[in-house]
């Protein structure tokens, strides 16, 4: 899903050093809020969406206010489509209602004051459309995101999910080139939380211009984004695919949270079947997994989780209680400390994280081959 | 649980009831002046035009009888013609005109007034006679700001009668309470005039001066001054000593320094 | 059970003051409706002194809080919104009118606003103004005891403002001042309207200052506190009463429609 890199196109970030392009953004941003020290670089292609995953209090959402304009940078540069929208040694700022950006906030900001076509409305009545014409457009984004009929009602009226997607479409009706969405999902109860994940994926799937959502949670991050930057301390600490930083976590909170391994597949009754064709039993998969998409043929879109800790290997196929046995070969050994990830290639890739003594004593070498068993019990099941 | 919390609640409560008994019991009791028992407090009720002079009566009065004292509270004689018959506790009550001590003589609230006073009316104008007011015709011009008291007032009713009878057409910019807010209006140079009596023209001092009134001596522009124990007076003996003192020569002595004439 | 044994708790040594408090307030109130003359009651409030005493009272009021509004709002929101030296002070000073005795505000007035006044003799010199003794003197007078009430209702509601809401407002691509005009201003609506109300019940009840710097004159600055005071001095105490009564009822009115608005300001916090 990332953006083409050519002529022009964004350039991968390395700490420190940002590429000007001519479309999509390129951020440097630093700035000091209280105890929060702020220093990301960041660099988002036109059609791609980046998700700047952290924990709370890692300043993800100053870096999204400092995108929006509604926090000025201390130092650094924000470009979008090769205009500069804040850059202090220069002396540029462009205040948040000149730029080209929507905000989706995590509490959606609905105003009280106005029906549901006049907020979505609000954005295109600001640049002087007159009414008629401003809820004429508002109309067509609320049926773009299905709420048509609830163009009259009071903000209070809708539910979380409602008031999600009419905060996107009033976010959308003033054609954004940049789209900030702050913790789209953590506002929703678990349950409708799922499919909200999914028709926001589509819509912003459906919609050109730069997209950087704002998340603590790593499934939001990996469901809505191709490309994850984290972000902890006011820092970047790593960036990549999900894959990609599962395997290699750069942090404890990366590897407490991201570092597990989600292996995609389908649930159904007791089993989930992994993409790669790996067959796990996990009793009670097919209701852990409800509220996932459904796939034909049965079964639901699920990420089967399993934390590298829970992985055992061995030499020889082990037997006894109910366990997922499979044989792979060991690649890459990752030492950190005294512990030991090993990444497990395969049909289904998976890490499994031992002790060095364990390595020693398995004779782990790179390319070996190796049992890998993982309990049932070790597996949760969560619904894409 | 919350007995000691209500205990110390209900003891500060007792205290404070009893501190409120004590304080309404300590005032207010009748006995006859002399150098051993409580001074006695006459509370006299005069109209404003008489502040001056009655707050130095008040004083000699206070040294020529030991053991009593006048309180002196100075407004419009219709003010405190209410006051009394509302049963204010007034021992004195002396008006600046017959008709408002007659409001408190036919409710029955005094008797027999005797008259211990008179004054006359004249033009309170700023320091100097920027606007050379010669006499009251002089208030119809267009520029003109001046002021009276409010009808019910004396000063202001004799103000209105003094106009009719010149023939002066002129509207006041301000009816005001009483005599004392019209000398005010004045020396604040809000009003370039208003109608007082002589005696407030000379307590004016240096901030204004007087400009005669062509028939301030008539018999019907002038003011008198009745005065009168008031019937719920603790001390009426003292009361009548005390409008003694007023008609006394001391006290028109008093009155004479200030402006007013004898009854 | 244990409920109504909660509820019985109310101890005596709470309930008996809180009922004399109340006696104490309520009294005055029904000894006016006791003594109110219902047998002319028409008559007194339909004279001419009245009318024109309420008519004018309405005019003056009305204009009084339209003044206080169009200066004391954008004052609140400066107090609210911006930092700078002196702004305690200057709060403390827009407060002024509401603990200072009236009479004191009228001298104060016409100090500032009188013929000789700091700024009333520039007035008079250069644009001809007159402000005492005249009806739009009695609005000056009353606005400048009214402010204090639209000052503090306008600056609390424009701090409890959800800032959130303006910020999302701004990336919509709404300017500071359509900001302020489409979201911040009906937002504190309510909350103004509260203030202004309460303002216009305390200008309409105005005498110290109003006699004190507008004078008393029928028609022109005679409004209806001023009026009932002279006509209890002229022993008209029937109209006296039933313009009180007039008053009573207005204020009552406006307090019992505003209830939690004044009494709890966060009670009633925009969502």
């Amino acid at each position: 899903m990332a953006g083409p890199v050519g002529p022009g196109g964004a350039l991968e970030t390395v700490a420190g050093s940002v590429q000007h392009t001519t479309t999509g953004l390129t951020a440097s941003v630093v700035l000091r809020r209280g105890d929060l020290r702020l220093d990301v670089d960041l660099a988002v292609a036109a059609g791609d969406v980046t998700a700047v995953l952290g924990p709370n209090g890692a300043g993800k959402t100053t870096l999204l206010r400092a995108l929006a304009g509604l926090q000025p940078l201390d130092a650094g540069r924000i470009v979008l489509d090769g205009t500069v929208l804040d850059d202090p040694e220069l002396g540029t700022f462009v205040p948040p209602d000149r730029r080209p950006v929507g905000v989706v906030f995590q509490d959606y900001r609905l105003f009280p004051h106005q029906s549901v076509l006049d907020n979505v409305a609000f954005g295109l009545r600001s640049r002087g459309w007159s009414r008629r014409r401003a809820r004429l457009a508002a109309t067509g984004w609320l049926e773009r995101v299905g709420l048509e009929d609830r163009a009259g009602a009071r903000t209070a009226e809708l539910s979380g999910g409602q008031a999600q997607r009419v905060a996107l479409a009033r976010a959308l009706a003033t054609e954004p080139r940049l789209l900030l969405l702050d913790e789209p999902l953590s506002a929703l109860d678990a349950s409708s939380r799922a499919t909200t994940r999914r028709e926001l994926r589509r819509h912003l799937d459906a919609w050109p211009g730069v997209r950087v959502v704002v998340t603590h949670d790593p499934f939001e991050a990996a469901a809505l984004a191709s490309h994850l930057v984290v972000v902890e301390e006011g820092r970047v600490v790593q960036s990549g695919t999900l894959s990609e930083i599962s395997a290699r976590p750069r942090s404890p909170w990366v590897a407490d949270l991201v570092g597990v391994n989600l292996l995609r597949g389908q649930a159904a009754g007791d089993r989930v079947v992994v993409e790669g064709g790996l067959v796990l039993s996990v009793p009670g998969a097919g209701a852990a997994a409800a509220g996932g998409a459904s796939v034909p043929g049965g079964g639901i879109e699920v990420f089967a989780v399993v934390h590298p800790r829970a992985v055992a290997l061995h030499r020889q196929a082990p037997e006894g209680s109910p366990r997922n046995v499979w044989a792979g070969t060991a690649a890459a050994l990752d030492r950190e400390g005294d512990r030991v990830r090993v990444q497990v290639g395969g049909p289904s890739p998976i890490v499994a994280e031992v002790t060095t003594a364990a390595v020693t004593e398995l004779g782990l070498a790179d390319g070996g081959p190796v049992w890998v068993s993982v309990k049932a019990t070790e597996v949760t099941v969560h619904p894409v | 649980m919350t007995t000691m919390a209500s205990r110390t609640r209900s003891g500060t409560l007792v205290v404070a009831v009893m501190m409120a008994v004590a304080a309404a019991c300590g005032s207010g009791s009748s006995t006859r002046p002399s150098a051993t028992s409580p001074p006695v407090t006459l509370g006299v009720f005069a109209a404003s035009s008489l502040t001056e002079a009655f707050t130095d009566i008040g004083r000699r009065y206070a040294k020529a009888v030991p053991g009593t004292k006048a309180e002196l509270d100075f407004e419009s004689s219709s003010d405190l013609a209410r006051k009394i018959n509302d049963g204010a506790p007034a021992d004195v009550f002396v008006s600046a005109d017959e008709p408002n001590m007659d409001k408190v003589v036919s409710a029955g609230n005094a008797a027999a007034p005797k008259i211990v006073s008179r004054n006359r009316l004249q033009l309170l104008v700023a320091k100097g006679n920027p606007k050379h007011f010669t006499g009251l015709a002089d208030l119809e011009h267009p520029d003109v700001l001046f002021v009276l008291c409010a009808p019910e007032v004396p000063c202001g009713r004799l103000g209105a009668r003094a106009l009719r009878k010149a023939g002066v057409v002129a509207e006041p910019a301000s009816l005001e309470a009483n005599v004392k807010a019209v000398v005010s209006k004045v020396t604040l140079g809000e009003a370039d005039a208003g109608i007082v009596y002589v005696t407030d023209v000379l307590a004016s001092g240096a901030s204004a001066e007087g400009v005669d009134i062509a028939d301030a001596a008539d018999a019907d522009l002038e003011a008198l001054y009745p005065a009168a124990v008031v019937r719920q007076s603790t001390h009426p003996d003292d009361a009548h000593r005390f409008i003694d003192f007023v008609l006394s020569p001391e006290g028109q002595g008093v009155l004479a320094r200030f402006g007013f004439r004898g009854p | 059970m244990r409920a109504r044994r909660a509820r019985r708790r109310l101890s005596v040594v709470v309930v008996a003051p809180a009922v004399l408090g109340a006696t104490f307030l309520v009294l005055p109130l029904v000894g006016l409706l006791w003594r109110a003359p219902w047998h002319s009651l028409v008559d007194d409030l339909t004279s001419p002194e009245a009318r024109t005493a309420l008519r004018l009272s309405l005019v003056t009021s009305l204009g009084a809080t339209l003044v206080a509004a169009c200066l004391g709002i954008p004052l609140a929101w400066v107090l609210a919104r911006a930092t700078f030296p002196g702004r305690r002070l200057v709060r403390a000073m827009a407060l002024l009118p509401l603990v200072l005795p009236p009479v004191v505000g009228g001298v104060a007035l016409l100090l500032a606003f009188g013929r000789r006044g700091l700024l009333g003799a520039w007035l008079l010199d250069w644009f001809g103004i007159r402000l005492p003794f005249t009806t739009a003197g009695a609005i000056v007078a009353e606005a400048f005891v009214a402010m204090p009430f639209l000052v503090i209702t306008a600056e609390a509601a424009f701090r409890n403002v959800d800032r959130r809401y303006e910020d999302a407002a701004r990336t919509l691509g709404a300017r500071p001042a359509t900001v302020f005009r489409r979201v911040t201003l009906p937002l504190v609506a309510p909350a103004l309207v509260a203030g202004a109300v309460l303002g216009w019940a305390r200008a309409l009840g105005e005498f110290g200052a109003t006699i004190t710097f507008a004078g008393n004159a029928p028609g022109r600055t005679q409004t209806v506190p001023l009026e009932v005071f002279l006509a209890l001095e002229s022993g008209r105490s029937g109209v006296a009463i039933s313009l009180s009564l007039v008053l009573l009822v207005v204020c009552l009115g406006v307090l019992v429609g505003l209830r939690e608005r004044w009494l709890g300001p966060s009670a009633r916090a925009e969502p």
